[in-house]
């Protein structure tokens, strides 16, 4: 984490995370309906009827991939919350990541989609890997989704070598008719994101008490599908 | 909130969790509505085989609601008695908590459901 040894990380993620979240919810909701491959074709494999969670739902553009399971979706954002509860038959709370209010060992599958890269120290992002496993059963298996560092050919250009700890701006339009001015306008906000490099999101599963069943990159992100590792008898 | 949702819902604090007392969280102050929802047999025959039924009997005669069976109704039971079927969805998918408390057994803490949206952030000293 940059430059903010005096602050404590849930206090700093308060600030550069959820506080941002909660005034772009609308206007991020809107830009974020199209689902990436991967968690698409994650979800439609799930049996009929299997419950699981999608931890940081966000606007919830998850849940409405598959009908026929039961999903309880959870962010900090209330107001993104709002939005995800509208998605049926599905459920969405309000809670933190690193303390869910679900039983262990309860869950057929989670997903979390680009969540973990927002918690700033390399322990709090295991500690998510490690709740998030915690609510699986034995069988069940869990997607997990963040943001690479190497995407040398996306618009921000970054790649091996570049700075993994970084606040990446999020630019709000701002329409004539809601601005104080009359003017079209618009607004910069900044979020702070840990970017992963090749291997870091495995060895955060491992140091979690996970086991990896596949990994991949998909455009921009590393993602890999993980579950508890099982005790040998 | 889904009352199935409190099924699958405890308390966010970490010492709760091991506790029995910790689940299900009890409704308090709960003003209910429903939610018209077209039923979904294949998803609701299949999620109540995952539901804890002692939880879901707790759960239902808070709320105030006719007592359950004393076991849940196996899958085939279900296909042939839609009746059954429906009553099932009305308490579980369309039944919503929409103002109210959720209560831990454990540490008394209370969560608020306010416009149908439970919140489980925890106060500083909780967590
Ligand atoms: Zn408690």
């Amino acid at each position: 984490m940059a430059s903010t040894e005096e602050i404590a990380p849930e206090k700093y993620e308060e600030q550069h995370v959820h506080e941002v979240y909660e005034q772009i919810a609308s206007h991020f909701s809107s830009t974020r309906y199209k689902a990436w491959p991967i968690v698409k074709q994650f979800m439609q494999s799930l049996t009929p009827g299997s419950v699981g969670l999608d931890v940081g739902c966000g606007n919830g553009k998850y849940l409405a991939v598959n009908h026929d399971v039961f999903i309880i979706g959870s962010d900090r954002s209330s107001n993104l919350v709002k939005i995800a509860s509208q998605h049926q038959p599905h459920a969405a709370i309000v809670a933190d990541t690193l303390a869910l209010p679900h039983q262990a060992a309860s869950f057929d599958f989670a997903i979390s989609i680009a969540v973990i890269h927002h918690l700033s120290t390399p322990e709090r992002r295991t500690e998510a890997v490690a709740a998030i496993l915690e609510c699986l059963k034995d069988e069940g298996k869990a997607l997990i989704y963040v943001w690479a560092l190497e995407q040398k050919d996306s618009r921000r250009g970054w790649d091996e070598g570049s700075e993994q700890d970084l606040m990446v701006p999020w630019v709000m339009k701002i329409g004539k008719k809601n601005s104080p001015s009359g003017e079209a306008t618009e607004k910069t906000f900044h979020r702070y994101y840990h970017l992963y490099r090749s291997g870091e999101l495995e060895s955060n599963i491992a140091a979690a008490g996970g086991e990896v069943v596949e990994s991949g990159y998909e455009k921009d992100n590393w993602w890999a599908i993980c579950k508890r590792k099982q005790i040998e008898s | 909130m889904k009352v199935l949702t409190l099924n699958f819902l405890t308390c966010a604090v970490k010492a709760c969790k091991s506790s029995s007392d910790s689940f299900p969280l009890h409704p308090k102050d709960c003003e209910l509505v429903s939610d018209e929802l077209e039923v979904n047999s294949a998803l609701l025959t299949n999620v109540l085989t995952r539901v804890d039924w002692k939880a879901l009997t707790t759960t239902a005669a808070e709320l105030g609601f006719p007592t359950l069976p004393a076991t849940p109704p196996t899958p085939e039971e279900l296909a042939g008695d839609e009746k059954m079927l429906k009553e099932l969805h009305t308490l579980l998918m369309e039944t919503q908590i929409n103002e109210g408390k959720l209560v831990c057994g454990h540490c008394g803490h209370e969560y608020a459901v306010k416009e149908g949206i439970a919140n489980f952030l925890l106060p500083n000293h909780l967590v």
